[in-house]
């Protein structure tokens, strides 16, 4: 479907027809004498639209309330979405539908399979799984919606500045976020976190700002490059406008929309990496509650309680899994190639 | 008649519903004849032509209804692998864009010997010969030294004759040129049309030329089908309609275009704008912008009249064509 | 005449071509605009024609400061803008403005056509007060023939003429006494042209504005203009009156293109003379020595590549309509537009050479 903003030169007839300009209702237009005469300009306009357009009102539509309706409709949205806002909840609230202690065990009960009140049983400490996964989405949700925000925010300031200024900062940004990009994260994590002996989640947030933000840096330039070379920016300048207000006010709003769609990709793969770097011993630690180090102590029960690693792993590919899924949904909604 | 098209009918679905892009399109061509079919953007003259090649995008877009004869055959009747044979060899097209119609990664040279390679089954050596006799035949200079060259090496002008070159490959019989020169600067713009009229006598072809410019119609036309929102609203010889249009719409188009001898004053303007093709109006759908317009206008859908006063044939789909024709 | 509101002088940009990563070194220089001169008088309109790379664009950013030239300058009443920055540059801007060619892309998509009209008065607040914005906004729009009402609508409910009218209505709100224009309607349909011709003609009285019309199109630009320069790769080769260059052009150059432009009536197919050029425009990185011209030059002879012909009245033509600046060594009159009665005296005795 031909995209509504592509220019188009005179008499070039598109495959079909151009839904968006044709949509564009009580279109007027009309003969310039019908600015003059205010009561025909108006009737120009009734006239010109045909029945039907004059009817409704056609209502200001922003492109984000276009993307919003189309993203309501869709059905991944609403499933990734409606997960999502679980995953939320509880991670604040896990009391709501967990009443144990995740950290309340009876080693008498190690391994033991489901029982009353304990549906996914009990791991090698006697702990109940299921308080323990539900308690480790904490973990999950905070590393990676931090995560995110700080390599987004980061990347995203880093990059549009660097592709909006050009120049030898350019330059130089590109080749630090090369080297970045070079570090192999398992390993990079495995050196870093190891020195590390605080058992918050903000060491692993901070590895993994750190390793992510040159991947948003790189998209936020590209698109802030994109957006800057339109005939707006230039028309901006042209009537006197600062850098600050052509940054902020013309390139920023038609340059985050890629920025949005890969941070919320890159979410799903930050709780990944979290999960990955506790199962190495190198993440979060005890008695932290993490779905990796549950993972991990599962991993070598595996033939005698696949029940330990199953609910954690799991809990684990569903997140990771709704993350992707709402990351693509706001691509369709948002990116106009693929309308 | 080499190409006769009957009351085609065209629909695209889009998300706000269906987009009538052709309703009763008839026009017909004649082996070395030149048909200029003129209109603005979304009065469903590419589509037409798309339809013809069988080259629309389906779906979204739906053949509704009608006939394509070519030859006498209808084509909509035809198997894909029947219609894939006559695309190309008896019939090409010519786009506007000449870049992002030939491939960026093979030479021009293999591009226009594949051609023979395919449908012909010339070995590679014999239809690398034949690609530079083509380029010769469409005077790009130094064809023997271009021939491996790419694309993007060929300047606007260049890349037009060798997508000419291409569509003349395999001597097809008909030719539809949607915008061949639009893109091009008007001095190239000329060679291109020069080149294009002329290899079209020397091939007996015929030809139909999709364009919004009303002065290249003028220079190479025999006949010419004005449409808008889908419909013909006339069809006539090319001077009969300069000389008198019958039809208010075409009447606007060529008070509105400035001339280059003379200065004029104020230019026509038809106002509003063409019409959203999901609402087409009732009645004539030029009837919001026409000045002659009235009721029966805004009730009936006008049929394609005869001109019955003109010499030659001619047709008009306006309830008032002889007060357009003196007025 | 009196003193030209803006005049261009000697304009050049050079876009310089580098090579290597690490140390940029200048290889050479794509010659974009290589020599310009022009004046505009106030209430005038000048129109710029030429082919794609020719530079008539890079002169319209310059005009508009939206690039700073090689050399040269830009005196606007007297005064060099080329080279401002800042406050004065800001003050400058408002008496100079621009109107885009593609007008789906020279309005941002995020913004309301109130806050994109409404925008030059945020950058200029001393033009309008605040409370006053919205009711001039809705004014604009009302003289560009939009509904006042459409204000808080999205560009993208817009059709293409309606667009560039809003773009027209940016360009008015700081009520500037230049317009540089480019590409105003080639954009759009025939149709939807004519009405924004029309517009520009309407304003340009309302408003009493001077305008710098680029296009492509010589019959537009003829209709629109007053005076008319032709560029090639560059360089102006022939500047005069509309009556001047269209009816009397001396430069082989206008000629060809004149003829080349396809005239809306087939009786003129049979009786026109077409000077079909040969070639393509050289590449603005390497221009041809001495006369640009020279290699599609049906007259070419050494002369041409060793003296590079200056834009000035041909020696030949003391008087009449032919006597107008043109950059040929052997300018000669050809009349190659069909002759309309109506228009103009028969012209001078037609010289024809070669």
């Amino acid at each position: 479907m031909p995209d509504p903003e592509r220019p188009e030169p005179a008499g070039y007839d598109p495959v079909g027809p151009r839904p968006k300009e044709a949509v564009s209702p009580t279109g007027q237009g009309g003969p310039m004498d019908l600015a003059l005469d205010e009561a025909e300009s108006v009737e120009g306009i009734e006239k010109t639209a045909g029945p039907g357009a004059g009817g409704p009102r056609e209502r200001p539509r922003s492109l984000w309330s276009d993307a919003w309706h189309q993203l309501r409709r869709n059905p991944v949205f609403v499933i990734s979405a409606a997960l999502i806002l679980f995953l939320v909840v509880i991670s604040i609230w896990p009391q709501l539908i967990a009443s144990g202690d995740p950290l309340q065990c009876d080693l008498a009960k190690s391994q033991q399979g489901s029982a009353p009140g304990h549906p996914f049983g009990y791991d090698t400490q006697g702990c109940d799984v299921y308080t323990r996964t539900v308690y480790g989405a904490r973990a999950s949700i905070t590393v990676g919606v931090c995560a995110t925000l700080g390599a987004a925010l980061l990347g995203s300031a880093l990059g549009g500045l660097a592709g909006f200024f050009g120049g030898w900062g350019d330059s130089l940004l590109s080749r630090v976020a090369d080297i970045f990009f070079g570090i192999p994260v398992v390993l990079g994590g495995l050196v870093f976190l190891s020195v590390v002996t605080s058992t918050t989640v903000w060491p692993v947030v901070g590895f993994i700002v750190l390793l992510g933000w040159p991947q948003i840096a790189r998209i936020a330039r590209g698109s802030v490059i994109t957006a800057k070379q339109n005939d707006y920016v230039q028309a901006a300048r042209a009537l006197g406008a600062g850098n600050a207000r052509m940054l902020l006010r013309h390139v920023a709003p038609n340059a985050v929309a890629p920025v949005i769609v890969v941070a919320t990709i890159a979410l799903g793969t930050y709780i990944a990496l979290e999960a990955t770097l506790s199962f190495l011993g190198v993440g979060l630690r005890p008695p932290t509650v993490s779905w990796g180090i549950d993972i991990s102590n599962a991993a070598s029960q595996i033939r005698n309680a696949p029940h330990m690693l199953l609910w954690p792993a799991g809990a684990l590919s569903i997140t990771v899994l709704a993350f992707i899924m709402l990351g693509d949904a706001v691509r369709d909604a948002l990116d106009p190639k693929l309308r | 008649m080499l190409l006769e098209v009957r009351d085609l009918h065209v629909e695209f679905k889009t998300r706000d519903g269906v987009a009538k892009a052709v309703n009763g399109v008839a026009y017909a061509v004649d082996a070395g004849e030149t048909l200029a079919v003129l209109g603005e953007s979304g009065s469903g003259k590419s589509v037409t032509a798309q339809a013809v090649m069988g080259i629309l995008d389906v779906p979204p877009g739906r053949i509704a209804g009608g006939e394509i004869l070519f030859k006498g055959r209808d084509l909509l009747k035809m198997k894909e692998d029947e219609r894939r044979r006559i695309r190309g060899a008896e019939m090409a097209m010519i786009f506007q864009d000449a870049l992002s119609s030939l491939n960026p990664v093979l030479t021009v040279g293999k591009q226009l010997g594949e051609m023979y390679e395919v449908h012909r089954g010339m070995s590679r050596k014999d239809a690398r010969a034949k690609a530079v006799e083509l380029m010769d035949r469409v005077r790009i200079p130094a064809a023997k030294q271009r021939v491996g060259d790419y694309p993007h090496q060929f300047s606007g002008g260049m890349r037009q004759r060798i997508m000419i070159a291409m569509a003349l490959a395999l001597e097809p019989s008909l030719i539809i040129a949607d915008e061949p020169t639009t893109a091009l600067d008007v001095t190239v713009q000329a060679q291109v049309m020069d080149l294009l009229a002329e290899l079209q006598r020397e091939f007996n072809m015929g030809l139909i030329l999709i364009t919004h410019d009303l002065g290249v119609v003028a220079d190479v036309a025999d006949k010419i089908a004005v449409m808008y929102a889908g419909r013909i609203v006339e069809a006539a010889p090319v001077h009969e309609i300069y000389k008198a249009p019958a039809h208010p719409y075409t009447r606007g188009l060529l008070d509105s275009i400035p001339r280059l001898d003379q200065k004029g004053q104020e230019l026509y303007a038809i106002k509003g704008l063409p019409p959203n093709l999901l609402r087409i109006p009732p009645g004539c759908a030029f009837n919001p912008r026409c000045p002659m317009a009235r009721e029966v206008c805004r009730s009936d859908v006008p049929p394609l009249y005869p001109v019955t006063e003109s010499p030659v044939a001619r047709a008009s789909a306006c309830h008032f064509w002889k007060e357009c024709l003196h007025g | 005449m009196a003193e030209p509101l803006l005049e261009v002088k000697d304009l050049v940009k050079h876009y310089p071509l580098t090579q290597g990563i690490l140390f940029r070194k200048q290889v050479g220089a794509v010659k974009a605009v290589d020599g310009v001169s022009f004046g505009l008088h106030a209430g005038e309109t000048l129109g710029i024609v030429g082919e794609s790379g020719c530079g008539k664009s890079t002169v319209a950013r310059m005009l508009v400061n939206l690039e700073r030239p090689t050399a040269g300058s830009i005196a606007y009443k007297g005064e060099d803008i080329s080279r401002l920055s800042g406050r004065a540059l800001k003050a400058v801007r408002r008496n100079i403005q621009m109107v885009f060619q593609d007008p789906y892309t020279s309005l941002n998509p995020r913004m309301t056509v109130g806050d994109i009209i409404g925008e030059p008065y945020e950058i200029h607040p001393e033009v309008a007060p605040k409370g006053d914005r919205r009711r001039r906004v809705q004014e604009l729009l009302d003289v560009v023939g939009l509904n006042p009402e459409y204000i808080n609508r999205y560009p993208h409910q817009f059709s293409g003429g309606q667009r560039q009218r809003i773009g027209i209505a940016r360009g008015l709100a700081l009520q500037p006494e230049i317009i540089v224009a480019d590409e105003p309607v080639s954009a759009l349909d025939v149709s939807v042209q004519a009405q924004v011709v029309n517009l520009l003609e309407k304003l340009q009285d309302e408003f009493d504005l001077s305008y710098v019309f680029i296009a492509h199109d010589l019959s537009i630009v003829r209709h629109i203009s007053d005076r008319v320069g032709v560029m090639y790769l560059g360089r102006v080769v022939e500047i005069g009156t509309d009556t001047e260059i269209y009816e009397h052009p001396t430069h082989p150059y206008t000629q060809a293109l004149l003829s080349a432009v396809p005239v809306p009536d087939p009786q003129a197919r049979a009786h026109r003379e077409r000077i079909i050029l040969s070639g393509d425009v050289p590449s603005p990185a390497d221009p041809p020595s001495g006369c640009r011209f020279r290699t599609r030059c049906w007259k070419a002879r050494d002369r041409c590549a060793a003296e590079v012909p200056l834009l000035a009245v041909p020696e030949v033509f003391p008087s009449g309509p032919a006597a107008h600046p043109s950059a040929c060594h052997f300018a000669a009159e050809k009349r190659v537009v069909p002759h309309v009665p109506p228009e103009g005296p028969g012209g001078g005795a037609e010289q024809d050479t070669d």
